[in-house]
């Protein structure tokens, strides 16, 4: 009797508080995520299903049109333009995605067999880059690889470009500068799978009849797996959505869709195509989340790979 | 040393192997015989001095020494991890100096255990028959089979990070076993869990050996954990083996000061004069009955009596009580004879204990004293 009582009313409380606590600590943040995140979401979706006022402006009624413009449809019938600038951008991620992992892979493993005291060193001299301004740094890549300068002339004597062409602008310069920007967001994620590697247990599997090649494949390269899709995540989606890089490297024939996006809401001003490209782009983004989540459950065996 | 001595000191009193798990023992073992091994790291760090050892098949030895005394570093040779900058390695009567770790037949359970926390616990243990290209319904047989061999129950089917310490040891056992290597290595095995659970296991470690037959070099610095598993020890220091031998052997007659400290012994005496069996040391005169011809004299704790009171008498020495430990099946005293001390433990039977400050006689029998050098 007097169980029933109490009972209920300790647990009552107890919830009671935890409900406070929960409002406490989670309220900030979906106000941030509200005001900056969902209204503007729901402002550029609004956008898009607008229809193209006279100065790019959108205006009513409601219609599809954006989309259709988006998909190539325009007044002078179907141009492939957009998709192109579409399978570029996939092309893009893929290729400087695959490079960066093969560039950072070694450097993040070679960092953790260095002393411990160089260690911090090392991965700042890999971070140190990316606190220059972006612009600055893809300028600086323009410079190396105009016409003329010795990396151009280089590529022109192996008969890699035609004379005089240079390696800038090409798609060419765009991967080179998306690996180079990234770098970083590979190193650090893998150092951290590496560094939480037990050495021994690259021992033991030599130990347990494994030749050096399937040591690493076995007991070193799954065990860094959740630093590997946690780099390609952090690289993958902004390479994606880039603007700079494309812009100054890459040329009429170098664009990708972040460049598509902004010129509808600056020079071809059209902000209803703009706002569906950034819908686009927004579904494309959580869908390559959503393969990854899947895969790092899969291929992660029980470790969650947060992302 | 005479020769009852000999043979009961080589007599191991541990665990025999039961009469049906006969077939198990003389499954495979093999021999180790190590000539000239030397290695160094860097410039000026030695860490083998140019190692000769035998080790016999189907033997329980252990090296034992203080950290960087070289016992890793020769285990770690032995399982391939380490190359010798000289010297030879004949396993089973085969030469592998130079072969690989993977192209060995010997297993290592490490310190860290190094169970692979992205498998599975039967991915564990399948890992080295698998890697050895077993096929899958072969692979899963065997770790069936040590698994129940080991008691490991259910351990099985759990995840490597829902063990508990003592766990992880057993399937890093098992895992290491279920390859039926010829010579099993362990690198302090014991050394990372709690007293109780760690004797538990020196015993279950010993059975399995015992059943299996097979040659297991166990690493440890812990003397007790030495004395209690090995067949046979060896003591290293400095890169240099200090000596080899039977459990009380090592412990009864030690060759050297280093084997005598290193074995619990703090009674150590230079001797000053000696006429025949009259040993002359800071605590008078002696009489000593084959002790050898070294120039330390050792006092075993626990071959001493004593005596209330001062009792005159050839080997009796009068001593003053300057600390008393009492640890309920015996009681370790602190002796002083003029200004050396002298460590002895008596067995409690319930009778009097001197206490501090009492005066009492030390007997000392002539055969229990044995000598060596510095």
């Amino acid at each position: 009797m007097s169980y029933s009582g109490v009972m209920p009313s300790a647990r009552s409380r107890a919830m009671v508080r935890e409900t406070r606590h929960l409002l406490f600590t989670v309220t900030p943040g979906a106000f941030w995520i509200f005001i900056f995140l969902v209204l503007p979401s729901a402002y550029l979706m609004g956008v898009a299903f607008m229809t193209n006022g006279p100065y790019g402006l959108p205006q009513m009624p409601l219609s599809l049109d954006s989309f259709e413009r988006l998909a190539g449809f325009g007044f002078l019938g179907w141009s492939p333009g957009n998709l192109y600038t579409l399978l570029r951008s996939l092309w893009q991620t893929l290729v400087s995605t695959a490079l960066v992992v093969v560039v950072a892979y070694p450097i993040a493993y070679y960092i953790t067999t260095c002393r411990e005291k160089w260690r911090p060193l090392l991965l700042l001299a890999v971070v140190v880059p990316s606190w220059t301004n972006q612009v600055i740094r893809t300028f600086g890549w323009m410079n190396l690889l105009a016409p003329g300068t010795p990396l151009s002339g280089l590529a022109e004597s192996l008969g890699l470009v035609a004379p005089n062409m240079g390696l800038y602008p090409s798609n060419f310069a765009v991967t080179l500068g998306l690996v180079y920007n990234f770098l970083p967001f590979m190193v650090l994620p893998l150092y951290g799978a590496f560094e939480k590697l037990d050495t021994a247990q690259v021992e033991a599997a030599q130990d347990l009849y494994a030749s050096p090649m399937r040591a690493f494949w076995h007991a070193v390269f799954p065990q860094t797996l959740p630093g590997l899709l946690a780099g390609i995540v952090l690289v993958a989606i902004p390479a994606f959505g880039m603007y700079v890089i494309p812009e100054l490297l890459g040329g009429g024939k170098g664009m990708m869709l972040g460049n598509l996006v902004a010129n509808q809401f600056a020079g071809a001003s059209n902000w209803p195509l703009g706002a569906a490209g950034a819908i686009l782009m927004l579904l494309a983004t959580f869908l390559g989340l959503y393969v990854m989540r899947r895969l790092g459950k899969r291929l992660g065996g029980g470790e969650e790979v947060v992302i | 040393m005479s020769e009852t001595m000999t043979a009961e000191i080589a007599d191991h009193p541990g665990i025999r192997p039961v009469a049906d798990e006969q077939d198990r023992a003389s499954r495979k073992a093999s021999s180790i015989e190590m000539q000239g091994l030397h290695k160094r790291f860097g410039r000026d760090t030695v860490a083998l001095d140019g190692v000769d050892l035998d080790i016999r098949a189907g033997e329980f030895f252990t090296l034992l020494g203080p950290s960087g005394c070289g016992k890793t570093t020769l285990l770690r040779i032995l399982a391939g991890l380490e190359e010798p900058d000289d010297g030879t390695l004949v396993v089973g009567g085969k030469n592998v100096t130079e072969v690989p770790p993977h192209q060995r037949s010997v297993n290592t359970v490490f310190q860290s255990y190094a169970l692979f926390p992205h498998l599975s616990v039967r991915d564990n243990l399948a890992f080295g028959l698998k890697m050895r290209g077993l096929p899958a319904a072969e692979r899963n047989a065997k770790v069936d089979e040590i698994a129940e061999f080991i008691k490991l129950g259910d351990l099985v089917e759990r995840r490597v990070d829902q063990l508990s310490g003592g766990q992880r040891q057993r399937i890093a056992l098992a895992r290491a076993l279920v390859c039926e290597p010829d010579v099993l290595l362990l690198d302090e095995p014991l050394s990372a869990l709690d007293a109780g659970l760690r004797s538990q296991l020196q015993v279950e470690l010993l059975r399995v050996q015992k059943r299996l037959g097979m040659t297991f070099v166990f690493v440890t610095h812990d003397q007790d954990e030495a004395m209690v598993m090995s067949d046979r020890i060896a003591v290293l220091n400095g890169g240099n083996i200090q000596q080899v031998g039977a459990p009380r052997e090592v412990y009864e007659r030690p060759l050297n000061a280093f084997v005598a400290r290193f074995m619990g012994h703090d009674n150590l005496y230079p001797i000053s004069a000696r006429q025949g069996d009259r040993l002359t040391t800071s605590l008078g005169e002696l009489t000593a009955e084959d002790a050898g011809a070294g120039d330390l004299l050792l006092i075993r704790p626990e071959t001493l009596d004593l005596l209330p009171g001062e009792v005159a008498g050839d080997n009796h020495l009068t001593a003053t009580v300057g600390e008393r430990l009492y640890r309920g099946s015996h009681a370790e005293f602190r002796l002083e004879i003029g200004d050396t001390t002298l460590q002895a433990t008596v067995n409690n039977r319930g009778r009097h204990l001197p206490e501090v400050g009492e005066t009492v006689t030390v007997v000392v029998a002539p055969e229990d004293l044995v000598t060596l050098s510095e």
